[in-house]
């Protein structure tokens, strides 16, 4: 019997072969906190060090303040010290309130094929696009993870999504994976890994990729894999790691839980509508709900491609008196390339606002929260209720394109109207 | 072990956005005062009203969303003695686990708000006193008991110095 990915990824850590439902302990490649989880992690990290603060390798540690970039509270800018002296401390990397989403920078900077990561975040499944196991755990778990340079797993049982035929003009990963997590529901995958194969998936660029993987935690799974490849390679290339790129695929034999056939070429413009990620619909169905701001950004969406679409669609023209348009790009290396390119100029002269690279008003603590009764398109990962600050708020998600489309006319509109 | 409470129902879905609310994001380092802010997004009288050994249950996928180990944090810091639910989401689990909140998987449709539970961790049955109803529970992976009777991750790596899984 073959391996899948997540079986392959796993045997290699731990020195021997593995099958699913196994549980072993295995040395980490990296570890990551964020302004989120980090101050806990350092607390756990004192208990167990009882009072020290001991990293395993100063190289595969990373500190980031994204979620609160720049502080907007006094008890953040606290918090923000703590961080900042155990990196300090440690000798652990540091990545302060100038350079973007925890995944974001990883994917750019540190995760390579074949890699353990446990970022204690949720949507550190996003590395699963560079062929890693790469998944998100609490405080405690990135903790030891960060002290022991060791975690737990159980090998999961894996998913097989296998995508054919040709996404449509107006269509895009996003698209793609909330069609999918319509398909497995919110926790369809639970303790599982997704494995995105098919000649979709293997035409796909980066970015795209990286947004699959992205939301797969929205249906439970620990990581969503795709096959690393010459794109992957290139990707490492462009980012002058080249070096780190190896070929990880599933054996042709490998043994699925579930196989899930999708047909890309039938997927139109979908959106997930309030409050669950796996409410999801056609965007024909809530074509018109009235907008009152659009957020663009995210670890989902917030890369140079997205940002290309956005002001693409807007460029020359002005969004609907009635919305606000913020846009929050992923990283700083995004920010850069997207003021060299001209999109975020474009953006501003369409009437948006650019937040800095961060998480921005994904997770409701830190601008763009929305009023009571207001609606929210956003190219974020989840619309709880209560996610974007204010529980009497609807959010919807859908592709940067939708939300593009959805600025200039002020309600939910189907991007093909507009490309 | 046996925990017996008073219940509170809830939903199916329970996100980390319900246990702990975003706008609270800035008290995530002062747990006492977050504490009185739990599940306040699924029901505002809970953390009001909650007593001491009071029995969380909620229906399917409890614990949806974010890392935030505050959520299981201070459910249990809320006097909370367990959580029962009819399944859990992945990292919510490994939370509760690695600090030391006792999860329990059952079928949990006939539990009402107010029921009276006695739950037997060792026998896996979830005892309703108040329906007279014994629902089996779906016993925790092995890995899991071995950290709970550690007392959670940090004692855990702290006895055995290290993983001994």
């Amino acid at each position: 019997m073959g391996k899948t990915m997540a079986e392959k990824i796993i045997s290699e850590a731990f020195g021997q072969n593995v099958t699913k439902g196994e549980i072993v302990v295995v040395d980490v490649d990296l570890a990551f906190v964020n302004d989120a989880s980090g101050p806990l992690a350092v607390e756990k990290m004192k208990a167990a060090g009882n009072g020290q603060l001991k990293v395993f390798d100063k190289e595969k540690v990373v500190v980031f303040i994204d979620h609160a970039a720049p502080s907007c509270h006094r008890e953040l800018s606290n918090t923000h010290k703590v961080l900042r002296n155990m990196a300090n401390a440690t000798g652990a990397k540091m990545h302060d309130i100038d350079q973007g989403v925890c995944h974001q920078v990883a994917i750019e900077k540190y995760t390579k094929p074949g890699d353990i990561v446990a970022g204690a975040d949720s949507h550190t499944c996003t590395g699963g696009a560079l062929g890693a196991f790469s998944t998100g755990m609490g405080a405690t778990d990135v903790g030891i993870a960060i002290m022991l340079g060791q975690t737990w797993l159980r090998v999961p049982d894996s998913i097989k999504v296998n995508v054919t035929g040709q996404l449509q003009k107006g269509v895009y990963a996003k698209d793609l994976i909330l069609h999918i997590i319509g398909i497995i529901g919110a926790d369809g995958a639970n303790y599982k890994a997704i494995e995105f194969v098919g000649e979709t998936i293997d035409s796909l660029d980066m970015d795209s990729r990286f947004t699959l993987s992205n939301m797969v935690v929205e249906a439970g799974a620990k990581v969503g894999l795709v096959p690393s490849d010459k794109i992957t390679k290139d990707y490492l290339k462009k980012q002058g790691r080249e070096f780190d790129w190896k070929e990880v695929k599933p054996d042709p034999e490998a043994d699925y839980e579930t196989v899930i056939n999708v047909d890309a070429s039938l997927i139109e413009p979908t959106i997930s509508m309030p409050h669950t990620v796996d409410n999801v619909k056609p965007l024909k169905d809530c074509n018109g709900v009235k907008v009152n701001q659009v957020f663009v950004g995210s670890c989902t969406n917030g890369r140079l491609s997205d940002l290309k679409i956005v002001s693409s669609i807007l460029k020359g023209k002005q969004i609907n008196k009635s919305i606000r348009l913020i846009v929050s790009p992923a990283s700083k290396e995004v920010m850069e390339e997207a003021i060299n390119q001209g999109y975020i100029t474009e953006i501003i002269k369409s009437g948006g606002t650019i937040f800095s690279p961060s998480c921005g008003p994904c997770f409701g603590a830190h601008g763009g929260i929305l009023g009571d009764e207001e609606v929210c398109l956003s190219t974020q990962n989840r619309n709880f209720k209560g996610r974007m600050g204010n529980p009497e708020a609807f959010i919807y998600l859908g592709s940067p394109a939708t939300a593009a489309a959805t600025a200039l006319a002020g309600e939910i509109t189907d991007p093909r109207e507009v490309l | 072990m046996i925990i017996k409470g008073k219940t509170w129902k809830f939903g199916d879905n329970i996100s980390t956005d319900f246990i702990v609310p975003g706008r609270y994001f800035h008290l995530r380092s002062n747990l006492p005062e977050l504490t009185k802010h739990v599940l306040e997004d699924a029901d505002p009288n809970f953390a009001k009203n909650v007593k001491p050994g009071d029995i969380v249950v909620g229906g399917k996928n409890f614990g949806i969303g974010s890392s935030r180990e505050q959520a299981p944090t201070i459910i249990k810091m809320s006097g909370t003695s367990a959580v029962v639910a009819k399944n859990f989401a992945r990292i919510f689990f490994r939370n509760a686990i690695n600090i030391g909140l006792p999860i329990v998987i059952c079928d949990t449709d006939s539990i009402e708000s107010g029921d009276e539970l006695q739950i037997d961790l060792t026998e896996g049955v979830v005892h309703n006193l108040t329906k007279n109803m014994k629902i089996p529970t779906q016993p925790l992976p092995d890995v899991m008991v071995k950290i709970l009777k550690d007392g959670g991750l940090i004692e855990h790596v702290k006895k055995h110095d290290g993983f001994a899984l």
